[in-house]
């Protein structure tokens, strides 16, 4: 095909579940690209000399490349390709932000769409899983450095992954009883399907990487005494795993939830699958959930499938403003989401069994833009007004946790108690110790946590070949 | 990581005394701290307090009451049966050191976790006084264990057939505090209408109380806020600023509250165990 008719092919939509029907099912939303779908879309790629996209990606995929192998009908190959740089490329071409990375850079978005370059990343990455044809690279002799990962989240996974392949004898300590992070217990189901986290995680104990589950670093080992057990190096990513509360009054009535407790009950604990589950989780009618970013979301339309007749979400800014995908804020509308938008909750109401009944909140304007750049939210005199709710969430952010940090001497974190790291290798304050992901930005995206990851791998690999 | 079941006994009427292996935990754990347990696949995650350890046989003691689903589960489970995840040791341990006189108070099921606790205060050489109390004589639990690690004990009973006829706070008062004897410290564990009012007593004539809480939990390490609490009007978490606190600070109408939040879907998940065949020994 030429060039002048690869430019006519429009971008190709990827088939999902229609919003009434899932609003009420746990199961994916999209549904993901057929090979044909998938080529036609490859064949948009115009194949830049300098891809302006493989700089917008964290881990700098060669996306080119493995465009062109799925436009020829080559997809293991594609997913091999990808693999080089990215471990985690089913989770990647979900939940990836690439509409503010590699297809923001993508010429052929300047006029008219970017390619699709997450939908086709996803699309090889679960045609390699479903096929069976996963490949297992050929371990690299063994070091005989080992390496400690405390939390098995995005940046953890990749650290693993990494060192693992170089000979590294790696061991990954999770806290909760299952590894990965943010990707088990933080994101929906239908969102990001739990199978393919495992199908992931397995890939990584084939290579070799040992996890140890259900073990707290902070409670039952310190990172002092991994070293003393031997490791020559730990990388700690943690997360950002500290629930926030916005301190008004009520905020510990029943009903009342953070996100982190909602969310990690219905996807971890499988609560919406209670009583075959025995995790329970308050099924409101009348849900409010309040926050802006891509949590929020995720948590009111868990709250739309737990079977709530309204779900409120209540922002403080306009839609402008709001930190969420736009194609998360989108599937919330058209899944039934109602927005209070420009409304910030001052209390909450309760009846004499300590239950929430009701969420007062303000109209706001917007202001002068603050310290993030975002234009102010302003309380509007006299505009308080009343939600009758049963259930809340907040979704406001989240917080460092200090288990690690309070146990670690000489580990220096910042005022937000964030552990303090170098940009380009993750080296802390503590010789051989490496962060990296949210534990040390704060909240931010899995490819983020994912980039940190690799670079601290590659520090982490200069460090232990140099030392004695 | 997953814990075998190598001792069973059943203390009372539905309560139980577990041994499970866990070596590490064992050795880590210090007196107050507790352990959450997931018992099969689609379990929920419990904490339990930590009663006893053997650091040289790596084994940890739980002892627990069948309240809901997962409790009767766990006393469906035999030994040799495993446990498919222990985690801990968590929580902060408690704050042991010479106070002078310390009443250790244990009401029902609390008087497993308070028995560590008063172990080490013993040993920390405290002159310990322990008040323990139940129901009625046919619940009364570790009476044995608890005069091995007291200099003076008091046992009550709400329905009189056993020593004091009372509450454990009531015995508190009578026994000791309105004569005009002096103690440097209370720690009470019980059930959180006990433990208020052996509050309202300690306020009464001035003691510092120390409570351990026992709330809903999720992570247990600080993640979720399930377990979240009012004490002097500050909110705090259970798992990991916990599970003691100062008795006097504490917003116990609001715990109690918290703790029902999930009283009908205990109910039905009892329902839904029973109904669908106990999973005994697997």
């Amino acid at each position: 095909m030429d060039m002048k008719e690869r430019l006519q092919i429009p971008r190709q939509p990827m088939p999902e579940q229609e919003a009434q029907k899932r609003a009420r099912n746990f199961e994916e939303v999209p549904l993901g690209y057929t090979p044909k779908m998938a080529e036609t879309e490859a064949l948009r790629c115009i194949q830049c000399k300098k891809p302006a996209c493989v700089e917008g990606c964290p881990v700098e995929v060669n996306i080119p490349g493995f465009i062109e192998l799925v436009a020829q009908g080559r997809y293991i190959e594609a997913a091999i390709l990808i693999k080089q740089t990215n471990a985690l490329p089913a989770v990647c071409g979900r939940v990836c932000p690439q509409e503010a990375q590699c297809e923001e850079r993508c010429v052929r978005g300047k006029k008219g769409d970017p390619v699709a370059i997450g939908r086709l990343e996803r699309f090889v990455a679960d045609y390699e899983r479903e096929a069976g044809e996963v490949s297992i690279p050929e371990p690299a002799p063994k070091t005989g450095k080992r390496v400690a990962v405390v939390g098995s989240g995005p940046a953890g996974l990749t650290v693993a992954g990494d060192l693992v392949k170089l000979g590294h004898d790696v061991t990954i300590f999770e806290a909760l009883h299952e590894p990965g992070g943010v990707l088990v217990y933080g994101i929906p189901e239908f969102r990001l399907p739990k199978a393919i986290v495992r199908a992931e995680v397995d890939y990584l104990r084939r290579m070799g990487v040992k996890i140890e589950t259900s073990y707290v670093i902070g409670k039952l080992d310190t990172v002092d005494d991994l070293f003393a057990e031997g490791y020559d190096a730990v990388f700690l990513g943690t997360g950002a795993g500290l629930p926030t509360f916005m301190n008004i009054p009520g905020e510990n009535l029943n009903g009342i939830y953070s996100a982190n407790e909602y969310l990690t009950r219905s996807n971890l604990m499988k609560a919406y699958r209670f009583p075959e589950y025995d995790t329970p989780i308050v099924r409101g009618k009348k849900v409010a959930v309040v926050g802006g970013g891509n949590v929020a979301m995720d948590a009111a339309r868990t709250a739309m499938r737990l079977g709530a007749e309204h779900v409120y979400l209540i922002y403080r800014r306009s839609r402008t403003e709001m930190p969420a995908r736009i194609e998360e804020i989108h599937h919330a509308e058209e899944e039934g989401i109602e927005f209070h938008l420009l409304t910030n909750p001052i209390r909450y109401i309760g009846n004499d069994k300590g239950w929430v009944i009701g969420v007062e909140c303000l109209k706001m304007e917007l202001g002068e833009p603050d310290e993030s750049g975002r234009r102010k939210p302003v309380p509007m005199k006299g505009s308080e007004f009343v939600i009758d709710i049963d259930t809340a969430v907040v979704a406001i952010g989240a917080g460092s946790n200090p288990l690690v940090q309070s146990t670690t001497p000489g580990l220096e974190t910042n005022k937000w108690n964030y552990i303090v790291a170098d940009e380009e290798t993750g080296q802390t304050s503590r010789e051989g110790v490496f962060a990296g992901g949210d534990i040390v930005t704060g909240s931010a995206t899995v490819i983020l946590a994912m980039g940190a990851g690799r670079k601290a791998a590659r520090a982490i690999h200069t460090y232990v070949m140099s030392k004695e | 990581m997953s814990a075998e079941i190598l001792e069973k006994e059943q203390l009372s009427k539905g309560v139980f005394r577990m041994v499970l292996r866990g070596p590490k935990i064992a050795r880590k754990r210090k007196a107050g701290q507790f352990v959450v347990v997931r018992i099969h696949e689609e379990g929920e995650r419990i904490p339990l307090t930590i009663a006893d350890a053997d650091p040289e046989k790596g084994t940890i003691t739980i002892i627990y009451q069948i309240v809901g689903k997962s409790t009767r589960h766990l006393a469906d489970l035999r030994v040799g049966d495993t446990i498919l995840d222990l985690v801990g040791p968590l929580g902060k341990p408690t704050h042991v050191e010479f106070f002078g006189t310390v009443a250790c108070i244990g009401g029902g099921i609390g008087i497993a976790p308070v028995y560590p606790i008063t172990q080490a205060m013993k040993n920390a050489g405290n002159h310990v006084i322990s008040i323990i109390g139940a129901r009625s004589k046919e619940v009364l639990i570790m009476e044995e264990e608890m005069r091995t690690v007291s200099d003076d004990m008091v046992v009550t009973t709400d329905d009189g057939t056993y020593g004091f006829h009372g509450l454990v706070s009531q015995a508190l008062e009578e026994k000791y505090l309105k004569p005009g004897r002096k103690i440097d410290l209370v720690v009470a564990i019980g059930p959180v209408r006990m433990m208020s009012a052996v509050c309202d007593v300690t306020k009464k004539y001035n003691v510092p109380t120390v409570v351990s809480l026992n709330t809903v939990m999720v992570d247990a390490t600080g993640m979720c806020g399930a377990c979240r609490v009012s004490v002097a009007e500050k909110m705090q978490f259970v798992c990991v600023d916990g599970p003691e606190f100062d008795g006097h600070q504490v917003d116990f109408k609001e715990l109690m509250d918290r703790l029902c939040i999930y009283l009908t879907d205990e109910q039905k998940s009892v329902d839904h165990y029973c109904s669908h065949g106990r999973h005994v020994g697997d």
